[in-house]
């Protein structure tokens, strides 16, 4: 067990590293930097000087040694639009994507898994039928054309909700969050679902795939034939075999949520690392970009880890396979 | 050599084999809507520069007066605006039609060069086997587990906007589906004894590659190829509605979105709703056609 943790580790670093050089090759090609640090009429002296200042005047392989050394020690630059370190701008932002990430994904399970199970238990239903055919909209709808929907409807039509922003936000250990108030929360209503849409939609069909699969099975019948009410042989038998994969998989997506918020987050102004990172591309902020992306990278790695290792601790297979 | 009458019975006519898979393919009613509607949105994305309305590129035809007019308006001219008018005058109908033509352009090109260079890859990590193929298949795994979004994202980042910037990004987002595809079904194929036929006559690995392995991969190829069109377009009005996409002065779907988007909030919907629609009808056509595709063509999912 604990080499096959310290290879899986291994290969985690590798990644890291290896995304790594690809932004910061990547980073590189894009616009000259020099452009955008000198003035149009410095003298050739003045260009060589900056050159020389930032490091640009170093192979390649040496600018990439220093970055990466920086990186380390948790200095990914400083961003040219609010002149701060890029990792601070963006960890003051990340509370903001956590807490609508972790919304959607509450939204998507307490809509989901009644729905998903309904359509498993009755599955000839004619609701059931509209369920399934819902969770294809789901699938199909352009994410982000919902979200203006949502918008056209509860904002601006119906005037319920407001279109964006935060709202009022409370500190909650030193961070400032919306949920603790009723004008945040009520701002977080639009984007939560928009974001929740489509993991909904994927929750159901899990669901009640589980369910028609668990259903025919004997400790099912034996719960039945003992008398128990239906209500207690779902929610005490079924459910409780049907969390584990859903657990999973609602685990695993956190990651696309997180990346999707991108979009959500530049509909409804919510002021996240999404919504950041578009401006930051849009105005080319270097260093922004490349502290997006490492955080990204991390962030993917750590829960690609967690979940194989969990894996690893419930399936002893996979141990042992590689 | 036998009578051509006896192969005849062994290799039947390729006719009936199409007729069969179109029998099975309009058994299901949802398919044929699926298909119909397709077409539909093919045949008015080719035929945009004919039955549009306007052109909505040539700036001597648009009329800033006309500007954000709600659906069913009159012009000054005598035109009516069956889905109003955008903030520079231009028909929406008109956008739309064009529009269409470049989110499929987009959608159908990055599907079908991501499908050549994955499958290729799928198909050469399969024959070559060891090293070359665990060091592919990690790499497909890598890319699987991020999300196609922010793949996307970093590309465009790095290279701009630009139409072939974006089929680009979304060829590498592409391919890692497709190389699982080939390589998966080119195991299954590479154990039947044509291949061990094809290589005991000496043929090349390239050879055996594309004429052997690749035919008989197709049809999983084709019905991920089906699904991925739809992946596609639906990205591509994504990252250009964020404005990491086409450019204004090629505007898909997305983007023609996007432009509505600012107007939205004060009640003029017509600007962004009607190009969404437009996106949704299509996406769902492809996947209706996907879906049966893969019923029809997977025997194992046949229920």
């Amino acid at each position: 067990m604990s080499a096959w943790l310290l290879r899986r580790l291994l290969q985690a670093i590798f990644v890291v590293i290896a995304m790594t050089v690809i932004v910061f090759i990547g980073i590189s090609v894009i616009g000259d930097p020099v452009e955008t640090l000198i003035s149009q009429d410095a003298d050739q002296g003045e260009r060589l000087r900056t050159i020389a200042a930032f490091g640009l005047d170093r192979p390649l392989w040496v600018q990439y040694l220093s970055f990466l050394n920086g990186a380390i020690h948790g200095d990914l630059g400083r961003s040219f639009v609010y002149n701060e370190p890029a990792l601070q701008v963006i960890l003051q932002r990340m509370p903001a994507t956590l807490e609508l990430a972790v919304a959607a994904m509450l939204l998507a399970i307490v809509i989901g898994i009644p729905l998903g199970l309904f359509a498993g238990v009755k599955p000839h239903s004619p609701v059931s039928k509209a369920i399934m055919t819902g969770s294809i909209l789901g699938f199909s709808l352009p994410g982000f054309w919902v979200g203006l929907l949502l918008i056209m409807v509860f904002a601006v039509q119906l005037g319920w909700l407001p279109s964006g922003g935060r709202g009022e936000t409370r500190a909650l250990l030193g961070i400032q969050w919306s949920f603790l108030t009723l004008d945040g929360l009520q701002h977080m209503i639009l984007p939560a679902l928009n974001l929740a849409l489509f993991k909904t939609s994927l929750v159901m069909r899990l669901v009640r795939a589980e369910a028609r699969e668990i259903i025919p099975q004997d400790y099912i019948r034996t719960a039945r034939a003992k008398g128990l009410s239906e209500r207690a042989v779902v929610s005490r038998h079924l459910l409780k075999n049907i969390m584990i994969p859903v657990v999973t998989i609602v685990g695993l997506e956190f990651g696309s949520v997180i990346a999707f918020s991108v979009v959500t987050e530049t509909i409804f102004s919510w002021p996240g690392m999404g919504k950041l990172i578009i401006e930051s591309i849009h105005v080319l902020d270097r260093p922004m970009i490349v502290a997006y992306l490492m955080i990204i990278v991390l962030l993917f790695v750590a829960i690609n880890l967690l979940v194989d290792c969990l894996y690893a601790v419930l399936d002893p297979r996979v141990r042992t396979s590689r | 050599m036998s009578a051509p009458a006896s192969l005849d019975q062994v290799v039947p006519p390729r006719a009936s084999g199409f007729n069969r898979f179109a029998r099975a393919f309009t058994a299901s009613r949802t398919a044929v809507v699926g298909l119909t509607l397709l077409a539909v949105v093919v045949l008015l994305a080719l035929l945009a520069a004919w039955i549009a309305p306007q052109n909505p590129y040539d700036l001597t035809q648009l009329d800033i007066l006309d500007g954000r007019m709600p659906p069913g308006s009159t012009s000054a001219s005598g035109m009516t605006f069956w889905l109003g008018t955008d903030d520079q005058g231009r028909d929406m109908l008109s956008a739309i039609l064009y529009g269409l033509r470049i989110s499929l352009f987009v959608g159908v090109t990055s599907a079908v060069v991501a499908a050549a260079v994955g499958a290729l890859l799928g198909l050469f990590a399969a024959y070559a086997g060891g090293r070359i193929e665990s060091a592919l298949m990690r790499l497909v795994d890598l890319q699987l587990s991020f999300p196609a979004i922010l793949i996307a994202l970093m590309i465009l980042a790095f290279l701009g906007k630009g139409v072939l910037n974006v089929v680009l990004a979304l060829v590498i987002v592409e391919w890692a589906a497709y190389a699982r595809t080939a390589r998966a079904s080119a195991l299954i194929e590479s154990r039947k004894e044509y291949i061990e036929a094809a290589r005991a006559m000496g043929a090349s690995p390239w050879r055996i590659l594309l004429r052997h392995l690749l035919p008989n991969c197709l049809t999983p190829l084709m019905v991920i190829a089906t699904v991925q069109v739809a992946r596609a377009i639906a990205l591509e009005a994504t990252l250009s509605f964020l404005g990491l996409g086409v450019p204004v002065t090629e505007p898909s779907l997305g983007m023609l979105i996007a432009n509505g988007y600012q107007y939205m909030l004060s009640g003029k919907f017509w600007i962004s709703f009607y190009p969404g629609l437009a996106l949704l009808f299509t996406v769902i056509a492809i996947n209706l056609v996907g879906d049966r595709l893969r019923d029809v063509l997977n025997p194992r999912g046949a229920s």
